[in-house]
């Protein structure tokens, strides 16, 4: 019996939710990727709709290199959070049940009208500082996770490369730092 | 635009469907409570990888806009690393960044409204800041 459970016990250790959600959702997220980069030949990021939407309500110098593709990234935007919407119409709401799903613990789950929706449990000054600094960060920086992790990895490009892994160290140390803090949720 | 609203689509419930959507789950991650987020980032990357590699060789220019399929490389700079290691903190804080922030909203997580205002606020004040140091030319532009 070629039976071995040290691999298996550190596998549920790393991954106590399983990889397969994970690497679907993945795999997902670059198709998504994919599909608007077939058809307009553009590497889509998340982080510039920041700036792009404020060029609508701001005349600041720095927003108006934005206005040209301002509108695309609404849609763009917008179809992101249609497909959350989309996500919990189904998988969430268990409608459209498959094994390679498993549902999380964190959070809390509520109904709207026979959708089951999620809230977080993270304290909204977190967020919000966050979000400032995320608002700040991924300007600065020339992109995001979407940008620099899924588009600029995808394209071997060492700009993102090195982008990637200095937020990625950052926020890993910050992270386990608030946690240590006693900060929870 | 159908087309960009349909690949937001799949990427936003892909954000969904690997809770990326959760700030709690990113956390967990940036903890070594649970490593599922390499599946995701690499996931994506290697599938975006492959068709950056394959298309330039299939066709010269995408059929909606025209535009070549190339890899447009963003310059390295000092920024990279300064705006990275703001948005590590940023990100390490809240567990959410910009493309889950807005599948958050979908999935229904009101809460992160919070994430978002932030997010605004703070690239409202970068471009302030850096429009005025391209005014008085005081600073080097940021080029990107």
């Amino acid at each position: 019996m070629a039976f071995d459970p040290v691999p298996l016990q550190l596998t549920a250790e790393l991954f106590p939710n399983g990889i397969s959600r994970y690497a679907v959702g993945g795999l997902l997220v670059g198709l998504g990727a994919v599909v608007i980069y077939v058809g307009t030949g553009i590497a889509a990021g998340a982080s510039t709709f920041l700036e792009s939407t404020l060029s609508y309500v701001s005349d600041q110098s720095r927003f108006q290199q934005y206005v040209a593709s301002r509108d695309w990234r609404v849609v763009f935007t917008l179809g992101i959070v249609l497909g959350g919407l989309a996500f919990a119409a189904t998988v969430q709401s268990g409608l459209v049940t498959t094994s390679l799903y498993e549902a999380g613990t964190t959070g809390e789950l509520y109904e709207v009208g026979g959708l089951t929706l999620w809230s977080t449990s993270v304290q909204p000054w977190r967020l919000f500082v966050g979000g400032v600094l995320v608002g700040i960060g991924t300007r600065i920086g020339k992109g995001c996770t979407s940008g620099h992790g899924v588009c600029g990895v995808g394209s071997a490009s060492k700009t993102s490369l090195v982008g990637v892994a200095t937020f990625l160290t950052v926020a890993i140390v910050t992270a386990q730092i608030v946690a240590a803090l006693g900060v929870s949720p | 635009m159908p087309l960009i609203l349909l690949g937001g689509l799949i990427f936003g419930f892909g954000l969904g469907f690997s809770q990326m959507a959760r700030p709690e789950v990113v956390l967990n991650f940036l903890q070594f409570e649970d490593f599922g987020l390499l599946f995701v980032m690499f996931g994506a990357a290697i599938v975006s990888g492959i068709a950056f590699a394959v298309l330039p060789r299939i066709s010269d220019a995408a059929p909606l806009t025209g535009d070549r399929y190339e890899r447009r490389l963003k310059p390295f700079d000092r920024n990279v690393l300064i705006g990275g290691g703001i948005f590590g903190v940023g990100w390490g804080l809240s567990g959410i960044c910009p493309g889950a922030a807005y599948a958050s909203l979908g999935v229904g997580n009101v809460t992160i409204l919070w994430a978002l205002a932030g997010m605004f606020v703070g690239a409202y004040a970068q471009g302030y800041w850096r429009s005025r140091a391209a005014e008085t030319g005081t600073a080097p532009a940021g080029a990107d």
